[in-house]
């Protein structure tokens, strides 16, 4: 499924201008600039309690917005947007609870409907074939509760691309991975999304993983955004604008570093997933 | 002085010997309830605090059958229900559901046993004791037993203090720094069902609830300090005890049938009023605001 | 066996039709009640009902109102309150204010007594042809509400997350499921008790979980397990003169226990399905 050409840079899919969210006494997003263009792959990258999650419920019609502009193909966000796929960071369930794999990614196909489920060979052909893309196929009749996070966050996928969305949202997915899980995760997410053409955002505190497929960045910090090419966001200068301290970007053996102090000969914290304290890195 | 004295307790409060026994096992309870209860409320063991009070129901359900003091039967049962609970299992719903499947056994079988009490030895007014409470009609010896446990209570809590508040807080933590987490939260438990059963027989198997998570709530919406809340729970829901039985007393002669109204609805409707109060906290004064300023327009 | 009324009593057929639509009812609710983990609020509800009814009983009127009042008015008080408190807190605090209430009503009502153990217990004789009628409606209603429900509260009750980001309304609906909770335990309360409503709601389900994963298939078991658990107390009731309730938690506490030791071991068997 190819993107027709006439949705190309003059209708991006995302159209973000001067943002900003007012979350109590709290400016989550201070005045953000952001156009995305259809068939790119966004990492959204940033620390805790940068607005991440808060720009992925902007974008999904859930959190107000205090000034400024959010379009969504064309028209302001709003709730239920059919034309998104969201997938969360994590579902809880217990162990026991009587639903299996395929029961879980066939909510994606009709679950905002009210009524009961009725069984129908399209709803079956169409979850098969979701479950076989993202490689689920092995455990479709296992019970949900008993599957492992990576396993649940594939059905969730799949749960999310049956909606058949044109931009697809991912909360911090990789956060409870191991980094090999993270690679595949990444390279399936990526796969996928080419082949039907969807836009992608996925939301991650380290940018390693996703180096290899992602088209451009959009780094949060401190409510202030920044989004480019990843050798044009990953410099001193740029998140240390963001950051309103001193950042040091750093490479080693093709991965980054981002460290950084509040106060020069203060321990650095904790800005990205693979950050140490000033000290000494690893 | 007097006058108003005269207002607020009826005749002869101050020289019934029931009441001023009820006015010290009252004190005693609601104290060291107060103090459990703000733990009850930070582990989120409301559903077990429960559960074991309606065990212990049962518990005292047998014990009148067999012809025992029903503290005792509230007090065994309700320590093994305790344990029991503690051991069903660590994740939080799968417990929850065994604990209500087997609290269900249990109240079935205490239906049993009110039965049998009704059919058997006819004493029919005996399940509404257990069920609400019996605090003017204790044994006085059972106040000496009551007084002894709570301080027993008291010290222990002391003890394990702060290795409590730590795995109530983060159980992870306290057990990377050393503390027995499975050994702390087994004896919580315990003394949480002794402090539940010594509630049930003064407000009833099916309100002891009131007394330990109440004041406790209200107490953590006024304050984050933890020496506070207690503080707080404690004076709280030892002036809902007292300002139930004093009321239980003046409605003497009330209507519709003269023999008064019972003592633990008035403790269960102090202590929600203190807790809508204490909700209500950041509100009222705004409230009391735009009520004034609108009458001042109106004006 | 056939002669001594068990079939053929009134007071008996309305049993026998009240409790399988109530048995029906549980079932059906009990699979959301488990899924949402909603054990403490399946457990207070019918005992908020019973102080309602107390009150009805009180006010002179049919004691189903006040079920339905309490229950439902309780349901929805939990919504309101668990928005800015603790869950299990709220729940406990309306449970404790409802059964302050009931308790007031019982102590002012002499005539009570053995009404009030019935209610709390469950008792075969107590089911008139008017409550009957009003049981069949209610439990209709109820069971069309699930129906109706039943894909967007599957979805909210995996991941509220997601369910709002396809627009469903999770806060409403999670409220009016209370409030059909509510009205199913209002509705269950005269049959098996308010003590032992909860057996019927929680117990089948809980069981059926321990056995299959397929939801269809855990749903109609939880059915079986239900109605068994309803006829075989019924029976045990009537021949016994015992409480209903008492056989109620028994067997929903066997079908329990006996599921959940099958299901310990057949859970290798359960790995071998996902490769």
């Amino acid at each position: 499924m190819t993107v027709p050409s006439a949705l190309t840079k003059q209708n991006p899919v995302l159209d973000i201008r001067k943002l900003s969210v007012r979350l109590g006494d709290n400016d989550i997003l201070k005045s953000i600039n952001v156009q995305i263009q259809p068939g790119e792959f966004i990492g959204l990258i940033g620390a805790n309690g940068a607005g991440k999650s808060t720009l992925l419920k902007v974008i999904l019609g859930l959190v107000p917005v205090t000034g400024g502009s959010v379009a969504v193909l064309g028209k302001p966000a709003r709730r239920g947007n059919r034309l998104i796929g969201y997938v969360p960071q994590k579902i809880h369930l217990d162990r026991d609870i009587p639903l299996r794999g395929r029961d879980l990614a066939a909510l994606g196909f009709d679950g905002h409907r009210f009524g009961i489920p009725l069984p129908s060979r399209e709803k079956r052909r169409r979850v098969d074939e979701m479950l076989v893309a993202v490689d689920a196929a092995g455990y479709a009749d296992a019970p949900v509760g008993k599957l492992s996070g990576g396993e649940q966050q594939r059905l969730l996928i799949a749960q999310a691309l049956l909606t058949v969305p044109r931009l697809l949202l991912l909360d911090e997915p990789l956060s409870n991975l191991d980094i090999g899980s993270a690679y595949e995760v990444v390279g399936l997410v990526s796969r996928l999304a080419r082949d039907r053409g969807m836009t992608v955002i996925l939301v991650a505190h380290d940018m390693n993983p996703l180096l290899p497929v992602v088209d451009r960045v959009l780094y949060l910090a401190d409510g202030n955004a920044a989004i480019g090419q990843v050798d044009d966001i990953f410099r001193n200068d740029v998140l240390s604008g963001l950051y309103g301290y001193a950042v040091e970007v750093l490479r080693v053996n093709g991965r980054i570093l981002v460290v950084g102090g509040r106060d020069s000969g203060d321990c650095g914290h904790l800005l990205s997933a693979e950050t140490h304290c000033c000290g000494g890195i690893a | 002085m007097s006058h108003l004295a005269g207002l607020l307790f009826a005749r002869g409060f101050f020289q019934n010997r029931e009441v001023m026994d009820a006015l010290l096992l009252g004190g005693i309870v609601a104290a060291i309830s107060g103090v459990t209860g703000i733990f009850v409320v930070i582990r989120s063991q409301s559903f077990a605090c429960h559960a074991i009070s309606d065990m212990g129901g049962a518990g005292a359900a047998g014990a009148f059958l067999a012809g025992i003091n029903t503290f005792w039967g509230f007090l065994t049962i309700g320590v093994l229900a305790a344990i029991g609970v503690e051991f069903l299992g660590d994740r939080a719903r799968e417990r929850d559901l065994a604990t209500g499947i087997i609290l269900a056994v249990a109240l079935g079988v205490e239906a049993l046993f009110l039965y049998f009490a009704a059919h058997f030895t006819g004493k029919v007014g005996a399940p509404m004791l257990i069920l609400f409470g019996s605090i003017f009609v204790i044994d006085p010896s059972t106040v000496t037993v009551v007084t002894a446990l709570s301080i027993a209570t008291a010290v222990v809590l002391g003890l394990i203090y702060r290795p409590l508040l730590l795995c109530s807080i983060d159980p992870e933590l306290a057990g990377t720094r050393g503390v027995p987490v499975r050994i702390i939260s087994l004896v919580f438990i315990i003394l949480l069902a002794v402090v539940v059963e010594e509630g049930s027989l003064i407000i009833g198997a099916l309100l002891s609830t009131a007394l330990l998570i109440g004041p406790a709530a209200a107490a953590v919406r006024l304050t984050h300090k933890m020496g506070w809340a207690m503080l707080w729970s404690v004076v709280l829901g030892m002036m809902a005890t007292w300002m139930g039985i004093v009321l239980a007393y003046d409605s003497f002669g009330w209507p519709p049938g003269g023999r008064g109204w019972p003592v633990s609805f008035f403790i269960c409707v102090v202590i929600l009023l203190f807790y809508l109060l204490a909700r209500l906290r950041f509100k009222l004064p705004r409230l009391a605001f735009t009520l004034a300023g609108r009458a001042v327009q109106d004006a | 066996m056939l002669n001594s009324g068990l079939f053929t009593a009134p007071f008996m057929i309305h049993a026998w039709i009240s409790a399988s639509l109530v048995a029906v009812l549980c079932a059906f609710t009990g699979f959301f009640v488990v899924l949402r983990g909603s054990a403490f609020a399946a457990h207070a509800l019918p005992k908020a009902g019973f102080a309602g009814a107390a009150g009805a009983v009180f006010l002179a009127i049919n004691p189903l109102y006040g079920l339905v009042a309490f229950a439902v008015g309780g349901a929805l008080s939990i919504g309101v309150l668990g928005k800015s408190e603790r869950h299990d807190v709220a729940t406990a605090l309306i449970l404790v204010a409802a059964l302050g209430t009931g308790n007031l009503f019982l102590s002012l009502t002499n005539k009570y007594a053995t009404g009030a153990y019935a209610m709390l217990f469950g008792q075969i004789v107590g089911v008139s042809a008017q409550q009957v009628w009003d049981t069949v409606v209610l439990g209709f209603v109820c069971l069309l509400a699930i129906a109706l429900l039943y894909r967007p509260l599957l979805l909210a009750s995996v991941s509220q997350e997601v369910a709002e980001s396809r627009g469903i309304p999770v806060r409403s609906l999670e409220m009016g499921f209370m409030v059909v909770v509510g009205l199913v335990a209002a509705v269950t309360v005269p049959v098996v008790g308010a003590l032992l409503c909860f057996s019927l709601l929680i117990g089948p389900t809980a069981a059926s979980s321990y056995l299959t994963c397929h939801p269809s298939k855990a749903i109609a078991l939880a059915l079986l397990f239900s109605l068994i658990t309803v006829w075989a107390s019924l029976i045990l009731a009537f021949f016994s003169g015992w409480p209903i309730g008492f056989f109620v938690a028994i067997i929903a506490g066997l079908f329990y226990a006996c599921s959940r030791a099958v299901g310990f071991r057949h859970s290798g068997a359960n790995r071998l399905v996902k490769r």
